[in-house]
């Protein structure tokens, strides 16, 4: 890795980093646990006593419930408790921007796979007979199944307020601008699927209170409190969330899943419940990425510089709200990609339809935009006889420039930069042109399906744009709680939030930050609970800014404590910092250690912080003006394909990546953050969609769905940049979104250079490459 | 039934097993070592990855009444047991993911652990050369990782094959 550098104009840290500190690659607390099995994620918790729960679900799309007969299930021994609908003593609803989303089916149902009844029972095989032993007479109704159809007024409405669940107009400048150069395409995104793989799991305790604690993998605490207190009609001090292990997230747990069923289950039969999904369940226990459908129109002059940009995205929201609207805003807003383009006119709008729901996933709306955009992009590029990379850089957004939400790019926006980096890295040695072949190097691998025959290498480029934070308005904050004190006569800083560590590194992340902020060595993460304020949600790339920012805030107010204490205990010194553990004067002396502030009568110092990021406005409603978002990312990829086109057959021989990170806080794990995004990008270029015929899933198991192996994924060379954003703590910038959104269109690109095929649709697939 | 095994280095036994359960179960919920992980449950994913009489398997596969009689080797096997309050050493390889940051949020990495001792077992403790990135792929191709991009695992059994070299050529001048 190489880390050019930026300037760092944080100026609130005044001691230098520790071994530990920001900016080294400090390893993980919890690394140890989890290379020797002993990390407790929420799939492997067990009490004594404790019974399972399972969960029916429709097999229907569409259907209405006529009966639902739960005599038989109950009859089984073993099982404790069934339950359903009428259960549900508080609210009936959840979601996370709109409560439409039933707890347990009432009357209806509205996607394959929706819970209708939960069971409880000794033995998790007991509870799955016991569910199926509920009898649901259905109606079946056809499904709504084409977002775009779903539009017109006249079709079957998913909901009684109707199927456009949002409509985001962006108009900037001339809406009937005309230009020399006109290129339009349509484009298609497949349904992609997080595919974490710890399954969705936890375990729900009875209190003694009446209520209830619930030990669960989630992103966002304090969220599925509010949620799961109002359906268990509790108070929300009643309901205590502590977070468990987390296998992953990617955006799959925002929306809650097995949270308030296992909760019911516990206070229904009085025991403990787990509950833990099998993967064909998971397919069904969570929300996707969205379906798109993408109709765009780029205008330019003959020099390629945009004159217009007019787009249509259609994006499937499936049966329930979950995030789709804030899902349609991004892919509306950053639409048109890091480029500077003076008229631009978005229509980006969110249906429901009777496919499964669609929420979040890693790039939220950025993903599905940037394969149109940048297809487009190449398809002008080609028009115009130019340099893909060339036509880009004479279009790139940079500092200053203006959104077509009319908010200006007011820190380092390095787009032409990323892109030159990544194109200008030697290209990997070519294709073997005859001689002894390695077929572990070609298309099909160890399937032997070619020598290099039919094998042709293409090079494509890709670079978007995404958000950090939470956007239009909302209320986005954080929450630390830093004690320093003794233990055992050595200072340990004590770090709490509520924010959850899902794989990315957060839990080093704070113990870094309160390294470097205190001059202490051993720093202990607390468990994320609900004792404390929120955290906020670990998505958008935001737990660096906010729950780091929360953190450094916290440390700073218990330093400027202890530097209170050693200004009344050392008057007439001005200037004092802590530096290695020790009270320094302004030139250096060793005026006591951090320990003597600490053993004195004032004892520990402590302080709690909720800590916001600057406020962002709602877009307008007509126009889609306003300062909606906090800060932007960028990365550019540029990808090496080897392509077999008499079978289809795609090998990703390299892949560049530039990205800026604002401050590399730990650059082992943000190397690893624009790694594994890149992995996922790969997986909606090539492989990775969620089948989806008649609104039922054809391939809910990691034998149909599949995600990159280690034999998909070539070598990678990063270029990590830091140009630092002086509003973000330490100038930071989020990392782990960004890379997931340019790898996608740069594999594509590459492969439409190796083959000449237009390619709107992505997974590409075999049949797309041989025309069979 | 009652099943009795071993189960790293230990006689164990459980009864009230039911006869669909599958070693990985058995190993999670009865003998109380749930590093070997539930992820996919079909022999898709690798993260169940055990040494069953010494050879590397998908937990999930296998019943546990198959396991009867024979030798089992978890992740929590791997490396030495911990003595009195002293944590015990770690294996090589799992020294190799925490030093080259292949742990993210893990869920793979006890079968991936599993997967790669294998590998080095067969080739660098065998005296054979440390094996090559193709040979590396090939044999982690069944162990799916869904955070790193596979590219710190790569790093990490490199490392844990040049720590074991190091050794080999040490103990070997000495």
């Amino acid at each position: 890795m190489t880390r050019p550098g930026g300037t760092l104009t944080d100026a609130g840290s005044r001691v230098s980093p520790p071994a530990g500190g920001v900016g080294r690659s400090a390893g993980r607390p919890d690394a140890r646990q989890k290379v020797t099995g002993e990390f407790a994620y929420s799939s492997d918790l067990w009490l004594h006593g404790m019974a399972w729960g399972a969960t029916l679900r429709s097999p229907h799309p569409r259907a209405v419930i006529e009966s639902l007969d739960i005599s038989e299930a109950l009859r089984l021994p073993g099982c404790h408790a069934v339950l359903t609908h009428a259960d549900v003593p508080g609210r009936k609803t959840y979601g996370l921007e709109h409560a439409d989303q039933p707890v347990l089916a009432a009357g209806q149902v509205r996607y394959q796979g929706e819970p209708v009844a939960i069971v409880a029972a000794d033995h998790p095989e007991t509870a799955r007979r016991a569910a199926a032993k509920i009898n649901v007479r259905y109606a079946e109704l056809d499904p709504v199944t084409d977002a775009r159809a779903a539009i017109d007024p006249a079709s079957p409405r998913v909901h009684d307020t109707g199927n456009v669940l949002r409509h985001v107009r962006i108009r900037q400048g001339d809406p009937d601008a005309a230009a020399p150069v006109v290129v339009r395409g349509e484009y298609q995104v497949g349904m992609q699927d997080q595919a974490f793989l710890g399954p969705e799991s936890g375990l729900a305790v009875p209190a003694d209170d009446g209520g209830v604690d619930l030990f669960v993998a989630t992103q966002w605490l304090h969220v599925d409190r509010g949620q799961v207190a109002a359906s268990l009609a509790l108070p929300e001090d009643k309901v205590r969330i502590t977070l468990a292990g987390v296998g992953g997230a990617f955006g799959a747990r925002e929306d809650l899943s097995m949270q308030v069923h296992a909760c019911l289950l516990a206070l229904h039969t009085g025991r403990p419940v787990k509950m833990v999904y099998s993967r064909e369940e998971s397919f069904f226990g969570h929300v996707h990425r969205h379906p798109a459908t993408m109709r765009y129109e780029h205008g330019a002059d003959t020099d390629g510089k945009l004159i217009y940009v007019r787009a249509d995205i259609v994006l499937d929201g499936g049966a329930y709200a979950s995030s789709s609207t804030a899902v349609a805003a991004n892919a509306a807003t950053l639409g048109i990609g890091p480029y500077e383009v003076p008229n631009v006119s978005m229509d980006c709008r969110a249906l429901y339809t009777n496919n499964p729901p669609c929420g979040a996933m890693r790039g939220f709306g950025a993903v599905q935009a940037c394969f149109g955009y940048e297809s487009q992009m190449d398809k002008l590029a080609a028009r115009l006889g130019l340099d893909p990379v060339e036509l880009r850089i004479r279009n790139a957004m940079r500092e200053g420039s203006v959104l077509p939400t009319g908010q200006v790019v007011d820190s380092a926006a390095p787009v032409a930069e990323l892109l030159r980096r990544v194109s200008a890295r030697p290209l990997p040695p070519g294709p073997p042109d005859g001689g002894h072949v390695d077929l572990r190097a070609m298309p099909g691998g160890v399937s032997n399906t070619t020598h290099g025959e039919g094998v042709v290498r293409g090079v494509g480029y890709g670079v978007g744009i995404k958000n950090v934070c939470f956007s239009e308005g909302f209320d986005d904050y954080s929450t630390a709680r830093v004690r320093l004190a003794l233990a055992g006569g050595a200072p340990v800083a004590e770090v709490h939030t509520a924010a959850a560590e899902v794989g990315q590194g957060l839990v080093t992340l704070q113990e870094q930050i309160a390294r470097t902020e205190l001059s202490v060595e051993a720093v202990h993460v607390a468990p994320a609970d609900t004792t404390i304020g929120s955290g906020g949600s670990t998505s958008a790339s935001r737990q660096s800014y906010m729950t780091g920012g929360a953190v450094k805030a916290a440390c700073e107010q218990v330093r400027e404590r202890l530097l209170g204490r050693a200004r009344a205990r050392f008057p007439g010194h001005d200037g004092l910092t802590l530096a290695g553990g020790k009270l320094l004067s302004a030139d250096g002396e060793v005026l006591a250690g951090l320990a003597d502030l600490l053993a004195g009568p004032d004892g520990a110092a402590e302080a709690t912080v909720t800590w916001r990021h600057r406020p962002t406005s709602p877009l307008d409603p007509q126009t889609g003006q306003g300062n909606a978002h906090v800060q932007y990312a960028f990365a550019a990829h540029r990808a090496v394909v080897d392509v077999d086109t008499e079978l289809g057959l795609v090998k990703v021989v390299e892949l560049a990546c530039a990205q800026d990170v604002g401050k590399a806080m730990n650059p082992q794990a943000v190397e690893g953050q624009i790694q594994g995004g890149t992995a996922q990008g790969l997986g909606l270029a090539l492989m990775e969609e969620i089948q989806v015929s008649g609104g039922k899933v054809r391939n809910p198991s990691f034998t149909d769905y599949l995600i990159p192996t280690i034999l998909d994924m070539p070598p990678m060379q990063l270029d990590v940049l830091e140009l630092a954003d002086p509003r973000a703590p330490y100038g930071l910038r989020g990392v782990g979104e960004p890379p997931t959104i340019s790898s996608t269109p740069a594999i594509v690109a590459a492969i439409r250079a190796a083959t000449g095929l237009p390619l709107p649709r992505i997974p590409v697939r075999p049949e797309h490459i041989t025309g069979t | 039934m009652r099943v009795m095994l071993r189960v790293n280095g230990r006689p164990v036994s459980t009864d009230d097993v039911w006869e669909g359960e599958s070693l990985l179960f058995m190993l999670r919920e009865r003998l109380g070592l749930p590093g070997s992980k539930n992820a996919c449950e079909q022999g898709e994913c690798g993260s169940c990855t055990v040494y069953l009489n010494d050879l590397p398997v998908c937990a999930c596969l296998v019943a546990a009444g198959q396991a009867a009689g024979r030798e089992v080797v978890t992740i929590e096997g791997l490396g030495e047991p911990a003595g009195g309050t002293e944590a015990g050493a770690l294996d090589p390889v799992q020294q190799a993911f925490i030093d080259a940051g292949a742990v993210q949020c893990g869920f793979c990495t006890p079968g991936l652990i599993v997967q790669a001792h294998d590998l080095l077992r067969g080739t660098v403790d065998a005296g054979r050369p440390a094996p090559a990135d193709a040979e590396i792929r090939e044999a982690l191709a069944g162990n799916l990782c869904r955070c790193t991009g596979y590219e710190k695992i790569l790093d990490a059994v490199r490392l844990a094959a040049e720590r074991k070299t190091e050794v080999r050529k040490t103990e070997a001048q000495s």
